[in-house]
């Protein structure tokens, strides 16, 4: 008798243990998705206006569910040329760093060179460099120089803050790099440019491309060096942070939901591209 | 007979030179722009904040050192804001991140990679719009206050916007991925084999997290408030946007200088004071971490 009921307040008590230790589990996941949520709701708000039925230059308050906004994105020029401004100079932007990033971090994951632990404290000092201070020089530079300023001195300036990124970005890819791919290649013949073309370009090129697609996010989205340097050319930040005293339309909305979902479409594809890749390489060693 | 000789002499020796220049030619390029973009704009930075006089009448060089007596006197207050608001939107996004980057380390299994990619998707969006939309959540009737006052939750008079909190909240958002990647792979890094022998030796969940995991987790915790913390002091578009008249931080005075003052001395001075004291906490961290956390390798 005595025995059965130690045992059932034994029971209760794993019961209780086990219940609070299930309810403890859950506090942690809860508390992530919970910050998951924080982080999406001004995307969710942003998303949510472009669909708003306003009339007059305020959207601050929901009147309302129209697709209007969406069958004219463009309808406002200055916002429409801002963003092709954007654009242009982005892509230019993005290219160029890409190129003179990816040539540093070959150079430096294969020679070892004179000025390479200096070349990156640079790189990192730029990096940690807060754009205030960027954008400042950059502009007593250009008033030094009388270097008038417009689309040419932005895409200089966010060329100079891509670099780095796209230099780390595609070293990181490089780690694995076999050096004897190319010393064969040239053994048997091929010009240091056809092995590159042919050999290291190919193998490192989901970096390279990684790296452009950074470089092209961060010159689409810089607001505080580009103000400095734009002079009266305005991009797609820096238009709508000057619509921001008068109301912001609607149409920075689609055209916000526009860009973030391309965004996010390469994003997600390319880490499942990347998950796929490896279970394929998994499998392949597995075997 | 030794001419045929000295051709393919002349070819190793050329590659020889070729090889030892190849690294300076696939860097000269990039370090060339970084030289003449990103180093010599400091310079000519340090010519401006000692020059004097005005826009009409032109700047000259005069070693005027008054621009950094008097631009650390007049905006004080927006260096301590800087610093107080910065400092604390560090604080939060440290607090907010750790636990969540904690179970994505430990406990979401292969589904990491996916948390991490919804961590960064937010910053597919324009910063100036995520900031505005942030604004918008806050405003006294918005989605977030209305409903809470509508059901006297909150008092009416409620409000966050154009206030300190505003600011440090919006702050604290912008640049949370940068608290949560590091210190997120900073506990990824830990040897799971510490935090069982920990376990083995009957320390408790809480002791394990004290003595082991909180431990390792350091240099990632550093390399993150130095990631966030930097761009947060430095930041004014969260404070244009979000805060009100009592809020400017510094990095605002150095813009309204600039752009609707020209008075680039002074600006300039504030800019190259605000360098100097980010370049001194740089190379405290670099002293007591290194540059590895930053650079990957």
């Amino acid at each position: 008798m005595a025995s059965t009921a130690v045992r059932g307040k034994a029971q209760s008590r794993a019961r209780t243990v086990n219940w609070r230790r299930r309810l403890g589990s859950l506090v942690l996941p809860g508390y992530t998705h919970l910050v998951m949520l924080w982080l999406f709701a001004p995307i969710i708000v942003m998303v949510i206006f472009g669909f708003n039925d306003t009339h007059g230059r305020l959207n601050l308050v929901w009147s309302g569910f129209t697709l209007k906004w969406f069958a004219d994105p463009f309808g406002v020029t200055a916002l429409t040329n801002a963003v092709v401004t954007s654009l242009v100079t982005a892509t230019i932007g993005a290219f160029i760093s890409t190129v003179l990033g990816t040539m540093i971090a070959l150079a430096s994951h294969r020679y070892a060179f004179r000025g390479k632990a200096l070349l990156d404290a640079v790189m990192v000092m730029n990096i940690a460099a807060s754009e205030v201070v960027m954008g400042a020089g950059l502009l007593t530079l250009f008033i030094a120089g009388n270097v008038p300023l417009g689309a040419v001195t932005i895409v200089l300036a966010q060329v100079m803050f891509s670099i780095p990124f796209v230099a780390i970005t595609v070293r990181a890819r490089l780690v694995g790099f076999d050096n004897s791919l190319e010393e064969a290649a040239q053994d048997l013949g091929a010009s240091p440019l056809t092995t590159f073309m042919l050999v290291t370009l190919p193998i490192i090129f989901p970096g390279v491309l990684a790296a452009a697609l950074l470089a092209f996010a961060l010159c689409l989205d810089d607001y505080v060096i580009t103000s400095f340097v734009s002079g009266n050319t305005l991009t797609f930040p820096l238009w709508v942070y000057g619509a921001t005293r008068l109301g912001v339309p609607p149409q920075v909305n689609v055209i916000g939901t526009f860009i973030f979902l391309a965004g996010a479409l390469l994003a997600i594809s390319f880490a499942v591209i990347r998950s796929w890749r490896n279970r394929q390489l998994a499998r392949e060693s597995a075997l | 007979m030794a001419v045929g000789a000295r051709a393919p002499r002349q070819q190793a020796l050329r590659s020889r030179l070729g090889r030892a220049l190849a690294p300076y030619l696939l860097i000269l390029p990039g370090s060339g722009w970084l030289l003449l973009f990103f180093l010599l704009p400091i310079v000519t930075l340090a010519i401006t904040s000692l020059e004097s006089g005005d826009f009409i009448s032109g700047f000259n060089f005069t070693w005027n050192f008054g621009n950094y007596s008097g631009g650390l006197s007049l905006y004080s207050t927006q260096f301590l804001h800087a610093i107080e608001f910065g400092g604390t939107a560090t604080l939060v996004a440290l607090v907010v991140a750790y636990p969540a980057a904690y179970w994505i380390a430990f406990h979401a299994g292969p589904r990491k990679s996916a948390y991490l990619l919804a961590v960064l998707l937010p910053f597919f969006v324009s910063f100036v719009i995520r900031t505005l939309s942030w604004g918008m959540l806050l405003t006294d009737n918005g989605p977030l206050f209305g409903p809470l006052k509508s059901a006297h939750l909150l008092p009416l008079d409620f409000h966050v916007l154009a206030t300190p909190v505003a600011v440090t909240s919006g702050l604290a958002y912008t640049f949370f991925p940068f608290m949560l990647l590091p210190v997120y792979a900073s506990l990824e890094k830990i040897d799971r084999g510490l935090v069982e022998a920990a376990q083995d030796l009957f320390a408790s969940k809480f002791e394990v997290f004290r003595r082991v995991i909180f431990p390792l987790s350091v240099p990632g915790v550093f390399a993150g408030i130095l990631l966030t913390g930097i761009p947060a002091v430095a930041d004014y578009v969260n404070q244009d946007l979000l805060g009100g008249v009592g809020t400017t931080m510094v990095g605002r005075v150095i813009e309204t200088q600039f752009q609707v003052n020209i008075n680039y001395p002074l600006a300039a001075s504030l800019a190259f004071i605000f360098m100097l004291g980010l370049l001194a906490t740089l190379i405290l961290y670099q002293r007591i971490f290194g540059t590895e956390q930053i650079m990957g390798d």
